[in-house]
C-alpha cells in the first residue's frame, strides 16, 4: 500500500512536518502490542501513582467532595459543550440553565447582576480592574499582597498591554492588609484597589473598613472569592463594587490547574461595563417566558475595540457543574458545609504554630519552627500525608512559613498524624 | 424633520447650536434614525475635557453602537439627564428636547469650519 503512493515507509508519510514538533524517539511500548494490552500496561502504571494521600493543599485550588449528580446532568448530550451557542436562542436549555447560574451567583454574592462565567478566577481579576477603569475614568490600580500571586501575576500580564501601573498594598502583622499602607497610597488617580476574602493566608479582610476608604476616594472596590465555599458561612462582601472569584470548589475536579470556571458580579449601575456575556428572561412572540443573550452591544462583536471585554464567551459546562453543585446543597446545605469545614481546619488549627492571629476559614499560615517546609513536607510524605504549601517561594519573608487547609474531606486521623509529624524534631 | 438654521453640522452627524461663550451638542435627525431604536446614551462627566473631532461618547441602539465625535472643543458644563432614564427621547425629539451636552467653548470659532443647515441636508441626501 505504501509504494502505491509512493512512501518507503510510514514515517514518510508525515516527513513534510517540521523535525522539531515531532516527538523524537519510538515510544517505550513493545511492538505488536494491542489496544487493550496497551490499556492495560497503562492502568498498571497508573496504579503506581500516589494513592491514598491525604492532600492539606489548598491555595486557590481546593479538595471538595463532587455529588455523583453533577456528573450525571452535565453529561447529558444536550449540554455536553462548552460554548454559548452560536445562535443562542434557538437553545432555551442552555440559555436557562445559564440563567439559574447567574442567578444564584447573584444570591450567593449579594450583588444586583453577575455574568455567564468567566475563564476563571485569575482572569476574573483583570476583568474587574479594567471595568473599574472604564467607570471612574481613572487609570491606576492598587493589589493587596494577600491577593493570590498568580492572580497578581495574571492582572500585570493584562494591565502591562492596558498602560494601567498597579501597585501592591502590604500586609500588616496581623496577615490581612495594611490599612495605613492603603491609605498612603489612596491618590485620586486610583480606579480601584482589589483584595482577596478570605485572603491568601486564608484570613477574613475587614472588608467594610476598606470599602469605606477606597470608596471615600471614589475608587471602586474590586473583592475576590477564590474558596467559594466560604461564602456558605461568611457575610458576602456586598459593600464590594465589584466581586470576582473563583468556583473550582463548586464541583469541579483540581485537574492540574483548570480549566476551572470564574464569576464576576457587580450593582446595576456597571451592568454596562461587566464583561462578557449575559442571559436576560424575556417574553416570546405567544408572551411565554423565554430566555436571550442581552446587552451585547457591549461585546466585541458588536463594539469592536470598544468592547467592555475581549471574553465573548463563558465556561458554560463548568458553570453547569456549579449550578448542579448549588442546587444539590442549597442554601442550608452549603451553610453546612462551610461549617465543616471551618470545623475541621480550625480544629487542625489548634494543634499548630499559627503564624498570624486573624479569624480565619479553611486556610491558615503556621511557622516551621526552627524546620523547613520542605523539610517538614518530606517527612509528612513518609506518612502518606501531603503536606501544605511552603510560601518563600511568593513571599521570601515567610520562608519558614507554610499554608494549610482543611476540607469537609479531611479525617480526624490524617489531622493528627499531620500534627503529630509538625511537633517531631 | 427639518434642520434648524442655526445649528452647525459634522459629517459624523452631529449638531451643535452656539450662543456666546456656550454651545449645545447633539446628534442629528438623521444620526437617530439610522441608528433605530436608542436604548442607552453614554455622556462624560461635568467638567471632562472635549476635544472638535474626538469621541465623548456614545449612543446605543438595539442594533449598533456609535461614537460621538464632538463638533467643537470645550469643557462639559452640562448633561442632559433625562437621556438617562429615557433615551429613547433621543429618537422624538433630537433637536430639541435630547440635547446631549452643553460645553463651555474653547474657541467660538471653531463651529464656523462646520456644516450649514442646507449644507448637511444635501450631504445626507448624497450618503
Amino acid at each position: 500500500m505504501l509504494a502505491t503512493i509512493g512512501a518507503k515507509s510510514e514515517e514518510d508519510l508525515i516527513s513534510y512536518l517540521p523535525p522539531d514538533v515531532l516527538f523524537n524517539r519510538k515510544l517505550k511500548i513493545e511492538d505488536g502490542k494491542s489496544e487493550y494490552e496497551i490499556v492495560d500496561y497503562f492502568k498498571e502504571a497508573a496504579a503506581h501513582n500516589a494513592n491514598g494521600y491525604a492532600s492539606f493543599l489548598g491555595a486557590g485550588v481546593y479538595n471538595h467532595y463532587r455529588p455523583v449528580l453533577v456528573d450525571a446532568v452535565v453529561s447529558r448530550g444536550e449540554f455536553l459543550t462548552s460554548y454559548t451557542p452560536y445562535q443562542a436562542e434557538i437553545s432555551q436549555g442552555t440559555l436557562t440553565s445559564i440563567f439559574e447560574f447567574q442567578t444564584m451567583i447573584c444570591q450567593l454574592t449579594g450583588m444586583d447582576v453577575a455574568n455567564a462565567s468567566m475563564y476563571d478566577g485569575s482572569s476574573a481579576v483583570p476583568e474587574a480592574a479594567m471595568m473599574a477603569v472604564r467607570v471612574t475614568r481613572r487609570d491606576r490600580v492598587l493589589v493587596a499582597r494577600t491577593v493570590h500571586p498568580e492572580y497578581r501575576e495574571v492582572l500585570g500580564t493584562y494591565t502591562k498591554h492596558q498602560g494601567i501601573p498597579v501597585e501592591e498594598i502590604a500586609f500588616a502583622k496581623d496577615g490581612r492588609l495594611d490599612l495605613d499602607d492603603l491609605n498612603k497610597r489612596l491618590t485620586d488617580q486610583v480606579a480601584t484597589v482589589i483584595v482577596q476574602t478570605p485572603n491568601f493566608f486564608g484570613l477574613l479582610e475587614q472588608v467594610k473598613e476598606i470599602a469605606a476608604l477606597v470608596q471615600s476616594k471614589g475608587a471602586l472596590l474590586g473583592v475576590v472569592v477564590t474558596e467559594a465555599v466560604a461564602l456558605g458561612l461568611m457575610e458576602p462582601p456586598r459593600e464590594a463594587d465589584i466581586i470576582v472569584g473563583e468556583l473550582q470548589s463548586f464541583a469541579i475536579s483540581p485537574s492540574y490547574g483548570g480549566p476551572y470556571v470564574g464569576i464576576i458580579a457587580t450593582h446595576d449601575k456597571y451592568i454596562r461595563q461587566i464583561p462578557g456575556r449575559l442571559v436576560g428572561e424575556t417574553v416570546d412572540a405567544d408572551g411565554k417566558r423565554a430566555y436571550c443573550l442581552t446587552l451585547a452591544t457591549r461585546e466585541q462583536h458588536i463594539r469592536r475595540e470598544k468592547a467592555t471585554s475581549n471574553i465573548c464567551t463563558n465556561q458554560a459546562l463548568l458553570a453547569l457543574m456549579a449550578t448542579v453543585f448549588m442546587t444539590v446543597y442549597g442554601k442550608q446545605g452549603l451553610r453546612e458545609l462551610a461549617e465543616q469545614n471551618l470545623a475541621k481546619a480550625h480544629y487542625l488549627a489548634g494543634k499548630l504554630p499559627l503564624a498570624f492571629d486573624a479569624p480565619f476559614f479553611n486556610e491558615f499560615v503556621v511557622r516551621g519552627n526552627g524546620r523547613s517546609p520542605e523539610e517538614i513536607n518530606g517527612a509528612l510524605l513518609e506518612r502518606k500525608i501531603i503536606g501544605g504549601l511552603p510560601l518563600g517561594r511568593f513571599y521570601p519573608e515567610l520562608k519558614d512559613c507554610m499554608l494549610l487547609c482543611a476540607t469537609e474531606m479531611s479525617r480526624r486521623q490524617d489531622m493528627d498524624t499531620l500534627a503529630a509529624g509538625f511537633r517531631k524534631q | 424633520m427639518s434642520y434648524p438654521a442655526n445649528y452647525q453640522y459634522t459629517k459624523e452627524h452631529e449638531w451643535v447650536l452656539v450662543e456666546g461663550a456656550s454651545g449645545t451638542i447633539g446628534i442629528t435627525d438623521h444620526a437617530q434614525h439610522e441608528l433605530g431604536d436608542i436604548v442607552f446614551v453614554d455622556l462624560p462627566k461635568v467638567g471632562a475635557k472635549v476635544t472638535k473631532g474626538q469621541t465623548f461618547g456614545s449612543v446605543e441602539s438595539v442594533k449598533a453602537v456609535s461614537d460621538i465625535y464632538s463638533p467643537v472643543s470645550g469643557e462639559v458644563t452640562e448633561i442632559n439627564e433625562i437621556l438617562s432614564k429615557t433615551p429613547e427621547k433621543l429618537n422624538e425629539d433630537p433637536h430639541g428636547a435630547a440635547w446631549l451636552v452643553k460645553v463651555k467653548l474653547t474657541d467660538g470659532g471653531e463651529a464656523k469650519e462646520l456644516m450649514s443647515a442646507a449644507d448637511y441636508e444635501k450631504y445626507v441626501g448624497t450618503e
